[in-house]
């Protein structure tokens, strides 16, 4: 094999100028994915773990039907106490879960005294919270944070809401919400922060303590309408709720249906489809590299069978078997698509490098977002493998013409 | 025992409609350790005669043998370790691999046909080098060497594997007189040191009388030489 490779990497340097050329369009297609693959990762790594680490948590627990009225901010299909400790109980049990918080979520009014606007709350037990998620804390703009996150009486208001109406922190505002029964209660609330806004959703609400919520609300029971759930290793999201899902099954209504339901962040958010189509286009781009090398790699192999058809038919004469004959010519493309593999790799940690040093700063939505662009090692195998065995596929078709080639003919050829 | 028995050979060409007889129903021998020449002007038939005989083309009609094998028989894969077990070839353009040097130009059939040992052969290719009298060149690529070094690399390389017999399409028809000779000498040498029995084919009378043997070709048919003519 080596004999093989030697002899395609000399007969490769007898066109060299072309070689070079062909080389040079697979780095650069090398280095368009890798650098694709690199930067909307860290993308998607940035935005992912901002809505799992500062919102939604990687899984949250709901009553069924809930999700599916999210909007509306149900009060009517809450999680009973005795349902929550279940819950809970089962949690505690799973080493993948690193941080539970329990949240009732519910719309209000905001008042001022002089303008009154709605708002979307979440009714938190702070220092479960502030566990469960690492970056909220991380959001505030103004204020600062008391009591893992916010004290009993307090409000954190997000960003273009608080700007909207002019309140600073300090301000007293009040909360008018109506309870589960149709009336309305209010009580006043003192701003402790201001949080900025992300993308996703409850990037937009505000945050207040669960007793507070409870007690605006006119809840008489400890309940609750959602349970994030933040895990070890955000890689075993899916694994994990199939499995949450299985063990919450045993909690069923009078006619024996499950009460409960699991869903993974992806399901409650509409970045999960940003996403998909990142990877959509990291998809293309693959695509769109395998063109690139098939073409390129089979265009310079036909012109190089079709230049030495008298030395093809010379090495068959001589007693050259055809086995060896395609691999000579399949070695070229391999070859050719091994060092564009190195040096396309080469190229692209030294840019993503690059990138890292300069740190690129993009604005998505109200969000400033500094990537940090990465290239795994599983990222660079596959697509070195992909061209490696792309090139030599397309050097299987010349190669295999080349080894079928009647030597009498070929020596022959003019 | 003769080394190459033909009787009856035949080979029709079929372009279109129409069939071109290139060899007419000939019968010939050659023996082990001889110097034939096949002689004729262009088209009458010594180089189809020689790509038979090489495997390289088949016959349509009579029986060849070539070391007692019906070449006719053999399929493409099975010619081809034929060729490479047992016979060598000098092609009248030389023929070599650019890219290689004199010396692995003569290696070749040793690496990629033979899988020789490289201690074999290394001392098989400075063997031939000096034999053919091309040592100092041996780092030599095809492009910086003359004609008649390029074709004593060719000739090297035809007997690197040791074969049998070696088949040599018009040797001398790119070379000047002086050298032509040279060559024709150079390969009787070879014959006489290694055994090598040496068939080639020419239109050039002036080598003509170099060979041991020689058959005359006309339209496809001996009509002089030792093997007789129908």
């Amino acid at each position: 094999m080596i004999r093989v490779l030697r002899l395609s990497a000399r007969n490769l340097a007898r066109y060299w100028r072309r070689s070079l050329l062909t080389a040079g369009l697979i780095v650069l297609g090398m280095v368009a994915v890798l650098l694709f693959v690199a930067v909307s990762a860290s993308f998607k790594q940035i935005m992912i773990g901002q809505i799992t680490d500062s919102m939604l948590g990687h899984l949250q627990v709901h009553q069924r039907g809930y999700v599916a009225s999210i909007e509306n901010l149900p009060l009517n299909l809450n999680m009973k106490p005795e349902m929550v400790a279940r819950v809970e109980a089962l949690l505690r049990e799973m080493p993948e879960v690193e941080a539970v918080t329990p949240r009732l979520k519910f719309g209000a009014m905001l008042s001022d005294f002089e303008e009154t606007t709605n708002i979307r709350l979440n009714g938190v037990v702070p220092e479960r919270e502030a566990a469960a998620m690492p970056l909220l804390a991380g959001r505030l703009l103004d204020g600062e944070i008391r009591n893992g996150l916010l004290e009993p009486g307090a409000l954190l208001l997000p960003e273009l809401l608080a700007r909207g109406m002019g309140v600073q922190v300090g301000d007293t505002v009040v909360l008018v919400a109506t309870n589960v029964d149709g009336s309305v209660n209010g009580r006043t609330f003192l701003v402790q922060g201001v949080l900025d806004a992300v993308t996703g959703p409850g990037g937009r609400d505000g945050y207040l303590h669960i007793d507070d919520a409870r007690a605006l609300l006119r809840m008489e029971a400890p309940e609750v309408n959602q349970i994030a759930i933040r895990l070890q290793d955000p890689d075993q999201t899916e694994r994990v709720a199939r499995r949450l899902e299985q063990m919450l099954g045993e909690i069923v209504n009078p006619r024996g249906q499950p009460l409960l339901t699991v869903h993974t962040w992806d399901q409650l958010t509409p970045f999960a489809n940003i996403a998909r189509m990142i990877d959509l286009l990291d998809l293309f781009i693959r695509i769109m590299l395998v063109g690139i090398v098939l073409i390129a790699v089979m265009n310079v192999m036909i012109m190089s069978v079709y230049e030495r058809v008298r030395e093809i038919g010379t090495i068959a004469a001589i007693g050259t078997p055809p086995g060896r004959i395609l691999a000579l010519f399949v070695g070229e493309g391999v070859l050719l698509g091994v060092v564009g593999t190195l040096v396309g790799t080469l190229v692209s940690l030294g840019v993503v490098r690059l990138l890292n040093v300069w740190s690129v700063e993009f604005a998505f939505g109200r969000q400033e977002i500094v990537l940090a662009p990465a290239l795994a090692p599983g990222d660079i195998l596959w697509v070195a493998a992909i061209v490696v065995a792309v090139a030599a596929a397309a050097s299987l078709q010349p190669a295999w013409k080349a080894a079928r080639m009647d030597p009498n003919t070929a020596l022959r050829h003019v | 025992m003769a080394l190459v028995e033909a009787s009856g050979l035949h080979k029709t060409y079929r372009e279109g409609d129409v069939s071109v007889h290139a060899v007419r129903g000939i019968d010939f021998s050659i023996e082990s350790g001889g110097f034939v020449a096949f002689v004729g002007p262009s088209g009458s038939g010594k180089s189809t005669v020689l790509n038979m005989i090489g495997c390289l083309d088949r016959a349509t009609g009579g029986k060849l043998l070539v070391l007692d094998t019906d070449v006719a028989a053999l399929g493409r894969r099975e010619a081809a370790d034929f060729r490479g077990a047992n016979l060598g070839f000098v092609f009248q353009d030389f023929n070599l691999i650019p890219v290689l040097s004199a010396a692995e130009n003569i290696e070749y059939p040793l690496l990629m046909v033979q899988n020789w040992p490289v201690a074999k052969r290394r001392a098989r290719v400075a063997e031939l080098l000096e034999a053919v009298g091309i040592a100092d060149r041996a780092d030599k690529r095809p492009d910086q060497l003359s004609g008649g070094q390029k074709q004593r690399v060719a000739v090297a390389r035809a007997l690197a594997s040791k074969p049998k017999l070696v088949l040599a399409d018009e040797p001398t028809a790119n070379l000047d007189h002086v050298t032509a000779l040279r060559i024709i000498d150079l390969m009787k040498a070879m014959r006489d040191e290694f055994g090598t029995t040496f068939v080639f084919s020419t239109h050039d009378p002036r080598i003509v009388d170099a060979a041991e043997e020689v058959f005359h070709l006309e339209d496809g048919r001996i009509v002089d030489g030792v093997g007789g003519s129908t």
